[in-house]
């Protein structure tokens, strides 16, 4: 593979505190090295920003209830077409892309790696087959255990080796990352249209309590030491006053040792950042989550930020997406799966004129400004729920410039923008804090050191950006700064240019990433023999048919667990 | 030869699933099969009847053998000389086999449709307008106590659906049949019918009345007719309280409610029924798909393309509007010059108008077995039957992905569709870089 020089760009990488100096990058064979040879290949970045490529630690772009969604939603494809070119395929946008596009249109924003963050285990070869089809960029993704059964029998009987054996079981044979719990029991309430009201609710049947499930498998991932942290999508999504919900989610695991890590990263939080009793009366729960981040290192989060634009919802979490769809009346998908999850799968808009909305776009900003370490909130739309992960550089926009806001601000509904604190909040993002929020401090969260950063050693994953820093002040044109994002003048990746001025012009495969961590070898017999004895009882499939052999991936890459600490 | 013996093979036949079966054999031949139903079992018995052995070629109006290196360029040449070609099948082949075939239709600008469009295509229009509210299989065996078969005869069509997954199945919460209820909707007492604790028999074409009166019934709304649709309405206020009163509750419909009278509308008020149960308890709905991998060619098809089946290449970008872009309307209007088809047989299961035309175009033909459709081509390029003599992913009806593990080897010189699909492709592509 050739090599080549990155020329005189200014370079942001928070990873090694590099921020915006002049400095030339050197690659081989796909990675980032000391230095390269006189012949190597010079790519002039002068007058431009250089960054690690994007990380995405959570977007759902693959698997079962993506292609629901799909299915179900024509409308939402037929006007954005996008056509076959000498480089890429065919395919469709616009909210829940086919795969294809997902890739290109990743790629054209300069993001490299994206995690898909909810995989029913089941149904986690339809996930891979997707992830094996999606151009471009690194994957993985997060199988879900907050309702499984086994789960919730190992946390009744208070066996936690086991329970990491079988965690362990789960991730080789799912090829999957990292634990993902969504609304922890309640999907087992679903299965009879139930839903738990919080963390100390019991599950019907299972006799176990939301913050057991959570506990357990917090203590499992610091046993395993999974690169990843516990992701979680809290109980009592969408619903007014759900903001304590979250905080005590926090709280119940404040005592678990980590290990080098934050112990559990909580996810879009703006669906789960509520104050008040009822729609009418919703507010902003920012300021007390944000004060909780600030105050404790224990946690991560993202904020799913809200655009008024069409949406499609999609979540494991089935209860919640039918008390949405009352409220929508759009059209609803369903999709339970045995002894394991849930999902549904709503078509929404949001609108500037409605006060809730405005609400959730004010919550998701503020958590953005408020968290103060911009190592603990990562940006993310929660794509597709919030809005399309196309649309990170508007976001960008709003968190490097107040003016961009406040243009917001003055359309939104008047009420939500009079009880926001969003109105008085000065903060504008860096470039630095920008590069930190979308690659270093998502790729260090994920336990991939090779990524998020341009150090020697790293994956020649690298965006380059239109802006020429001593002449653009990101508050003033932020305009330049959102097109810039949307259409990466470069995307490197593995070394290769894939991207020119925003279009594609070569598409590489990516890898898959999977973790295999490491249990006492009898600890795993007994569970297995466990597993052999009940699985024909509990799956419509059998035990052998069940786990996705590694040859499946089209581009496997193991992570070890020790990577990770 | 010594004989092996696989276990947890996945069954090739219906849309159910089944990854019980133990198949006694040796490198090449079938010696015996357990655990599948009769249709699973008569599969195995007799994979090698009816095959076709060698690549073919239409000469002087003769199929004649010819090599496969000549039978792909003959199909290259036909789909690259078409202006409309039509890509058909899919349903029983891999998905990986499908995928092939999508890139094939992009790559010559054309029309890709698979089996959906004459049988559960109306099923997939009702869900674009309503959604629907679904679960695997494992979760009615667990949890249904009320089972509804609407316009299917599984006894027959998905034999093991009843003992693997409803009323004879034993599940975490529903043990033995009296545990459950079973309905049966149909215009004929089915054997399935015979099973029933409740047979309505509804009129030939009455399902969407009948359909609409139960949401009514459900609503606690009065109806003021005596019947509906041939079933008295005391039957139907009985059938919406058991509906409404049970703990789970899961539908069923086949071929009976999408391809009668209404077809998509029917199917659209299936799903709102079972949508609107569930404001007022736990109900599911499971379109009986037929084909193995039916519900695989959907899937593909609708992550690559964005739509699930009748979908046109010929711009450049995926196209879908069923009626204009499926396949059987496609060829009725005589516009579709060339067809490749896969793992199908339409010369036999198409309207009597698309056949007359289809018959008069050019056909490649990739198929293990000698059908109406092979006789017809200009091309026959024989495969593999996939989760026997080769391997591939397939979803089953629920949507659960299985890999479905080769067990004997093809007969010599036959490969399976995916070696043959890409093989094609870069026939095409050599000639199009000639031209």
């Amino acid at each position: 593979m050739a090599e080549f020089l990155i020329r005189n760009g200014y370079v942001f990488d928070p990873l090694n505190g590099i921020e915006g100096e002049k400095l030339d990058i050197s690659v081989r064979d796909g990675w980032i090295v000391e230095k390269v040879s006189r012949t190597a290949r010079v790519l002039d970045a002068s007058g431009k920003v250089v960054m690690p490529g994007g990380v995405d630690i959570h977007s759902h772009i693959a698997g079962s209830k993506a292609n629901c969604a799909r299915m179900m939603r024509p409308e939402d494809h037929s006007k954005d077409p996008e056509p076959k070119t000498r480089y890429a395929r065919s395919g469709v946008g616009h909210t829940i892309p086919s795969v294809f596009t997902t890739g290109y249109r990743y790629a054209r924003m300069g993001y490299t790696t994206v995690f898909e963050p909810a995989t029913p285990p089941l149904k986690t070869r339809h996930t891979h087959e997707e992830l094996n089809d999606i151009p471009i960029i690194d994957k993985g993704c997060f199988p879900l255990f907050g309702n499984n059964w086994f789960v919730m029998e190992y946390v009744r009987q208070g066996r936690i080796e086991e329970l990491a054996a079988y965690v362990a079981w789960m991730l080789e044979a799912t090829k999957g990352y990292a634990i993902k719990i969504v609304n922890p029991g309640g999907i087992e309430a679903w299965r009879w249209g139930g839903n738990v009201r919080g963390l100390d609710d019991r599950v019907p049947n299972f006799d176990v309590t939301p913050r057991e499930i959570v506990r357990a498998l917090c203590q499992v991932n610091s046993l395993l030491n999974l690169p990843h942290a516990v992701h979680i999508h809290p109980n009592c999504l969408a619903e007014p006053g759900n903001y304590q919900t979250t905080i005590d989610t926090m709280e119940s695991v404040r005592d678990i040792p980590i290990r080098g890590h934050p112990i559990m990263h909580v996810t879009h939080v703006q669906f789960t950042g509520r104050k008040g009793w009822s729609w009418p009366d919703v507010r902003s729960g920012a300021p007390e989550i944000a004060d909780y981040v600030n105050t404790h290192d224990h946690v991560t989060i993202d904020p799913g930020q809200l655009i008024f634009t069409n949406v499609t919802w999609m979540t494991a979490d089935g209860p919640a997406m039918f008390a949405l769809f009352k409220l929508t009346k759009t059209k609803w998908f369903n999709a339970d799966v045995e002894s394991e999850t849930g999902a549904g799968v709503v078509a929404a808009t949001y609108k500037k004129s409605n006060y809730v909305n405005a609400i959730q776009w004010g919550i998701a900003l503020e958590l953005a400004l408020l968290v103060k370490n911009p190592w603990k909130i990562f940006l993310t739309t929660d794509h597709p729920n919030g809005g399309p992960f196309t649309a990170y550089p508007r976001v960008i926009s709003w968190l490097v410039s107040k003016d961009a806001r406040k243009k917001l601000l003055d359309k939104i509904n008047k009420t939500a923008k009079r009880r926001l604190d969003l109105p008085g909040i000065d903060r504008e993002y860096t470039l630095y804090e920008i590069a930190t929020i979308t690659r270093a401090a998502t790729a260090k969260s994920l336990g991939l050191g090779f990524k998020g950063h341009l150090g020697v050693g790293a994956d020649a994953d690298i965006a380059i950006y239109d802006i020429d820093p001593p002449e653009v002040d990101p508050a003033k044109e932020y305009k330049a700064v959102r097109k810039a994002f949307a259409r990466a003048a470069f995307t490197i990746k593995d070394g290769r240019i894939v991207v020119k001025n925003g279009e594609v012009v070569r598409a590489v495969r990516g890898r898959t990433f999977w973790t295999r961590p490491q249990v006492p070898e009898e600890t795993m017999k007994t569970v297995i023999k466990q597993l052999e004895s009940k699985f024909d009882d509990y799956y419509t499939v059998r035990f052998a048919n069940y786990p996705i052999e590694e040859q499946y991936l089209s581009a496997s890459r193991v992570i070890a667990t020790s990577e990770g600490a | 030869m010594s004989k092996k013996i696989s276990e947890s093979v996945v069954c090739t036949f219906c849309a159910s699933g089944c990854d019980d079966l133990e198949i006694t054999h040796n490198r090449r031949t079938v010696d015996s099969a357990r655990n599948g139903c009769a249709i699973s079992l008569s599969r195995f018995a007799s994979i090698r009847e009816s095959r076709i052995l060698k690549p073919l070629i239409r000469t002087r109006g003769n199929l004649r053998a010819t090599t496969f290196a000549k039978a792909i360029d003959r199909a290259a040449r036909v789909l690259n000389n078409s202006k409309y070609p039509l890509l058909y099948g899919w349903s029983q082949t891999s998905c990986e086999a499908i995928s092939k075939g999508i890139e094939l239709a992009e790559l010559v600008g054309g029309l890709i449709d698979n089996t959906t469009t004459s049988c559960h295509g109306p099923t997939i229009l009702g869900l674009q307008d309503v959604g629907e509210a679904t679960c695997t299989l494992g979760e009615v065996r667990h949890s249904a106590d009320l089972i509804i078969y609407w316009g299917c005869n599984p006894i027959h069509s998905h034999p093991h659906h009843t003992t693997r997954f409803t009323v004879f199945s034993k599940g975490r919460f529903r043990k033995t049949r009296k545990d459950r209820k079973l309905v049966v909707v149909d215009v004929r007492r089915t054997d399935t019918a015979k099973l029933a604790d409740k047979f309505i028999q509804v009129q030939p074409n009455g399902d969407y009345e009948l359909l609409t009166a139960l949401r009514t019934a459900i609503r606690g709304e009065e109806i003021e007719q005596d019947s509906i649709a041939g079933v008295p309405v005391d039957t139907i206020e009985e059938t919406a309280d058991m509906m409404v009163d049970c703990e789970f509750g899961a539908l069923f419909f086949g071929l009976g409610l999408t391809m009668t009278a209404g077809k998509h509308r029917n199917t659209e008020a299936a799903l709102a029924l079972v949508r609107d149960l569930n404001y007022v308890t736990k109900f599911v709905v499971i379109p009986m798909r037929g084909w193995f991998n039916v519900t695989g060619a959907n899937e593909v098809t609708t992550w690559q393309t964005g739509y699930p089946y009748a979908v046109d290449l010929t711009q450049g970008y995926p196209r879908f509007n069923p009626g204009d872009t499926s396949a059987i309307d496609a060829i009725a209007r005589g516009e579709v010059d060339a067809a490749l088809v896969v793992a199908s047989d339409p010369v036999s299961h198409f309207p009597g108008a698309a056949v007359k035309h289809l018959v008069e175009i050019p056909i490649v033909t990739v198929e293990p077995k000698w059908t109406p459709t092979s006789e017809a081509s200009e091309v026959v390029i024989p495969s593999a039957i996939l989760g026997i003599e080769a391997s591939g992913t397939i979803y089953r009806i629920d949507g659960v992905p299985l890999e479905a593990r080769k067990v004997v080897d093809p007969p010599a010189g036959v490969r399976p569709d995916v070696e043959i699909l890409d093989a094609i492709i870069n026939r095409v592509k050599k000639l199009g870089a000639r031209r």
